[in-house]
């Protein structure tokens, strides 16, 4: 292959370092309205009255929305194909606010400084009303927060159940009465933020058409555009969404969070609006990852091997239900994947609280899932005296396994089967314990104040949403023999504009240059799903490889033609007849378009797949603990990851790179909390504290290649696996150091002093 | 009225007051000047002051008089700039791009004070940039291999 694995500059590359006018909020537009929301104060009430006059007085306000202003409609904020599983419970404008931060008043102003003082101006009464606070406490509270009438897709709403799973596979309940040991334990995973630096910031405007155009830092433009059609009741033909360069998404920007507010204030007033979060409102009020507590049983056979594993999820939702049934169903779906165990089962319940709304965020679930079940491994490990990574080689899926729950368990609905057709976990361990120096460190360090340890996690993901995502290309040839990629797949700051640039020029034999992308405007390009669910490269991949060898199947028709002769074949970017005749693509082009058998070659493809072959992660941490102080530090992170064949070893490696320090600060300093009333307390970057480049340890990133035959080029997806499982590695990595056992996130240096204390009485 | 230097040019600028550094270049057009956070914690808004890298976030234009301003757009020409931007495409430092502007201001000023810092400088210098995507790693690669061949000569 002459581009793929090879390291390739980014196509967007040079105008990202030289700072020019690609994201979103780069540019100026003629009496643009800017707009602030006035959000609720109370984690739940009712709004009695909104007095607006005050407001509306202050000169340069030029509107200002309740929910009066907008029918009864109901819809979900997340991002998804549609029908949609979140449920749809979630107005436009809220009467009945749930969270702190629910959105109430709407303002449009002819600067941001006068909707901010607008905001404040506006005076709301409201009622009251009695919250919930502990996910534990929501099933069946007599605090109700949706009612039936309110929504649809809930699944119990009297009961403040979002969502609810049930599966299982082979006997359960016989396996755990027949096994040799069982083992249990209950975790807990924290809000933790997406922390895109670039916050959610949107632009809309009327065309010269008068039709409703949008510039958004989204994951999902296509289904930015049904759902502020849908809200706002116009025909699609009437919505233009245009995704720019976006700066980090995370998960966070696949929600629909402020799109139909500036369409309203556009449509409205017919002038161009703009909305961008404060960095505040990004860590309250925007979305987060769901915490989860969630309790595992695993039945295990006198050789270690284990017979069924059984785990039950208690998801938190936040107010609305965003996400919250694919959330968990990944979660059981991934973390009930990757051991071979004949017995599974899941029954999980995503409820409502008063508590912030969660969402999408890199890993869906996964790292819920994996959090605890790497753990208890661990534990198992240690009771059993083997040694964890033996227990995990013991019981990992092998090459030709089939994965019982994929077809049982979809997202929000049944799934498909899938077999295991790549893997090399088991080299990925292989690579993991020398580079981590597992061996010296699992048995050195352990005297002293601060001691040493070494802990390691598995987990396996997904390469799209099988039988749901879809993406589709066109792709056309121009006369200097260059092509324009036009397709739906959305890249966010990932590099999939580059990676798909590469597929592309290795299938049409020509260099990277020569393909000119434009991803990610409705008008323009063709439908995908969006970037999400890890789907960019095998989906929207698979469909750019199709389109490309479609265009070069006409190149060589075309070239059959103006050469004369059948006996041609494509050789690097060029036809070659076997009397030693040729021409360039620039040349068929030419002619195909100016002068003989005139047309335009194109390729046009869509792909989907039933299939969404796992990728395959090890990871190790090295950590010291200081026994004085309780403090935790990561000494050196090794992840090995098996993305099937890597196209651009830098930018996979950026993928690793990037995400282990998200899943430590899950595991030591990112925490959203909220008080006895359910008010964010940490809405700045002091005190909502993420990995800076001091904070962050020696980092090795490494692939163990497979082929995945069902993947362009042999490829899986490598954008989510690295993220779950750093927080338990280093947990384990902590026991291994001093024999506390944590369970929660974050770990804090009192709960570390805690469990020594415990040790040492 | 205030007198300052931005990007060469001489200015007389007479703004609201409270009207942020930050605010003032975005309407001008120099958008590789990024909103992150309003409170100095992000780095995405880091200009050059004097040579040194400031949050413009956190700086009133009305405090400027006799400053010198310089964003990436008046940094054309720079050979420092030049090279981390080379070497930043090359190493594969670059993902969404966002905090990539305050990234190479900050390591524009470390190199313009010194020209061979070591890793431990450099990421002291690139404490003050927060990025989601990268973890550093490759940023740190490329501002080193600068670093070995001397970044501002």
């Amino acid at each position: 292959m002459k581009v793929i694995g090879i390291s390739t500059v980014r196509v967007d590359g040079l105008e990202l370092v030289k700072g020019r006018a690609v994201f979103a909020d780069d540019m100026h537009l003629d009496k643009m309205l800017y707009l602030k929301i006035h959000r609720s104060p109370h984690a739940h009430a009712m709004v009695k009255k909104i007095d607006t006059s005050r407001a509306k007085a202050l000169p340069g306000v030029v509107a200002v929305y309740t929910h009066e202003d907008f029918p009864e409609r109901y819809f979900t904020t997340a991002g998804q194909g549609y029908p949609e599983p979140s449920p749809r419970d979630t107005r436009i404008l809220e009467q009945h606010v749930r969270h702190v931060g629910d959105r109430v008043v709407l303002v449009a102003a002819e600067s941001l400084d006068i909707a901010e003082k607008a905001v404040k101006l506006i005076e709301v009464e409201y009622e009251i009303l009695p919250a919930i606070f502990d996910p534990e406490e929501a099933i069946d509270n007599k605090i109700v927060l949706h009612s039936v009438e309110d929504a649809s897709g809930i699944a119990t709403p009297k009961r403040n159940i979002a969502g609810h799973v049930e599966e299982s596979v082979g006997e359960v309940d016989k396996a755990f009465e027949e096994a040799e040991h069982v083992f249990e334990g209950t975790y807990s995973t924290p809000y933790v933020q997406q922390c895109s630096i670039e916050p959610h910031i949107m632009l809309s405007w009327l065309d010269e058409r008068d039709r409703l155009v949008i510039r958004t830092a989204t994951q999902v433009p296509h289904h930015v555009r049904r759902i502020v059609a849908e809200v706002h009741d116009i025909p699609v033909r009437k919505v233009r969404v245009i995704k720019p360069r976006v700066g980090g998404a995370f998960g966070g920007k696949q929600e629909i969070l402020g799109e139909e507010l500036i369409a309203a204030v556009t449509l409205k007033t017919g002038r161009p609006a703009r909305l961008e979060y404060t960095r505040e409102e990004e860590l309250y009020a925007a979305r987060s990852r769901h915490p989860q507590k969630n309790t595992y049983r695993i039945a295990v056979d006198k050789d270690g091997i284990f017979q069924a594993i059984d785990m039950r999820i208690l998801e938190n939702s936040g107010a609305y239900g965003a996400h919250a049934l694919t959330v968990m169903s990944v979660s059981a779906q991934k973390a009930l994947s990757i051991y071979r165990a004949p017995n599974i089962r899941v029954i999980a319940d995503a409820v409502y609280t008063n508590l912030f709304v969660a969402g999408a965020y890199r890993g869906y679930g996964s790292p819920q899932g994996f959090f605890g079940l790497e753990i208890l491994v661990d534990e198992i490990a240690d009771k059993l005296g083997i040694d964890p990574i033996e227990l995990r080689r013991k019981n990992h899926l092998q090459l030709g396994d089939d994965v019982p729950i994929a077809k049982v368990l979809g997202e929000g609905r049944e799934g498909f089967p899938i077999t295991v057709d790549s893997i090399s976990l088991s080299e990925c361990l292989d690579i993991g314990m020398r580079e981590i120096g597992w061996d010296e460190l699992r048995k050195s360090g352990k005297e002293g104040v601060v001691k040493r340890g070494v802990g390691v996690a598995i987990t396996a993901q997904g390469c799209g949403i099988a039988g749901v995502d879809m993406g589709a290309v066109f792709l056309k040839m121009n006369e200097d023999g260059s092509f324009n990629l036009l397709m739906g797949a959305t890249d966010l700051g990932t590099g999939s504009d580059t990676a798909m640039a590469q597929i592309a020029a290795e299938a049409l034999e020509v260099p990277v240059e020569k393909i000119i992308v434009y991803s990610s405007d409705t008008d323009l390009t063709p439908f995908d799903t969006g970037a999400y669910a890890s789907s960019t490269t095998y989906i929207s991949g698979g469909a750019v490889l199709k389109a490309a060898l479609s265009a070069k199947e006409q190149i060589l028709s075309q070239a059959k033609k103006l050469l004369d002769t059948d006996n041609v074949e494509i050789r690097d970017g060029a036809a070659v007849a076997a009397d030693g005749r040729s021409m360039t693509y620039g040349e068929i082009c030419t002619k195909s378009l100016y002068t003989e058998h005139q047309t335009q070659i194109m390729g046009i493809a869509s792909h989907m797949s039933y299939l969404s072959p796992l990728p395959f992660n090890a990871t190790f941490a090295d950590v010291s603990v200081d026994t004085e102080t309780g403090l935790v530090t990561v000494n050196h992170i090794v992840s090995v990851t098996d993305v099937g064949q890597v196209l651009n070893p830098p930018m996979a490696e950026g993928q690793v790179e990037g995400a282990v320090p998200q899943s430590l600060g899950m595991a030591i300093s990112e925490h959203m909390v909220a008080d006895k009333n359910g008010a964010p307390v940490n809405t700045d970057f002091n005190d909502y504290h993420i990995y800076s480049a001091v904070d962050m340890p020696k980092m090795t990133t490494r692939f163990a290649p497979s082929h995945e035959p069902s993947g362009p080029y042999g490829a899986k997806a490598v954008g989510e696996i690295p993220i779950n499982v750093p927080a338990p590695a280093v947990i384990n990595a902590i026991y291994n150091a001093c024999g506390v056992r944590v369970r929660s996130a974050p770990i804090s240096p009192e709960e570390i002093l805690r469990g020594l204390n415990v040790l040492g009485s | 009225m205030v007198e300052f230097l931005l990007n060469g040019e001489p200015l007389k600028v007479d703004v609201e007051p409270g009207t942020t550094l930050l605010e003032f270049l975005r309407e001008r057009g120099l958008f590789s000047v990024k909103h992150g956070c309003d409170h100095g914690e992000c780095g995405a808004c880091s200009v050059l002051m004097d040579d040194l890298a400031v949050n413009s976030c956190l700086l009133l234009v009305n405090s400027l008089d006799g400053r010198r301003i310089e964003t990436l757009e008046g940094l054309e020409g720079d050979k420092t700039l030049a090279k981390l931007q080379q070497e930043f495409l090359d190493t594969g430092a670059v993902q969404c791009g966002y905090c990539t502007p305050g990234m190479l201001i900050a390591l524009t000023a470390l190199l313009r004070q010194n020209s061979n810092p070591s890793e431990e400088q450099i990421r002291d210098a690139l404490a003050g940039v927060l990025c989601r995507c990268t973890g550093y790693v490759k940023p740190v690669e490329a501002a080193l291999k600068v670093s070995v061949r001397g970044g501002n000569r």
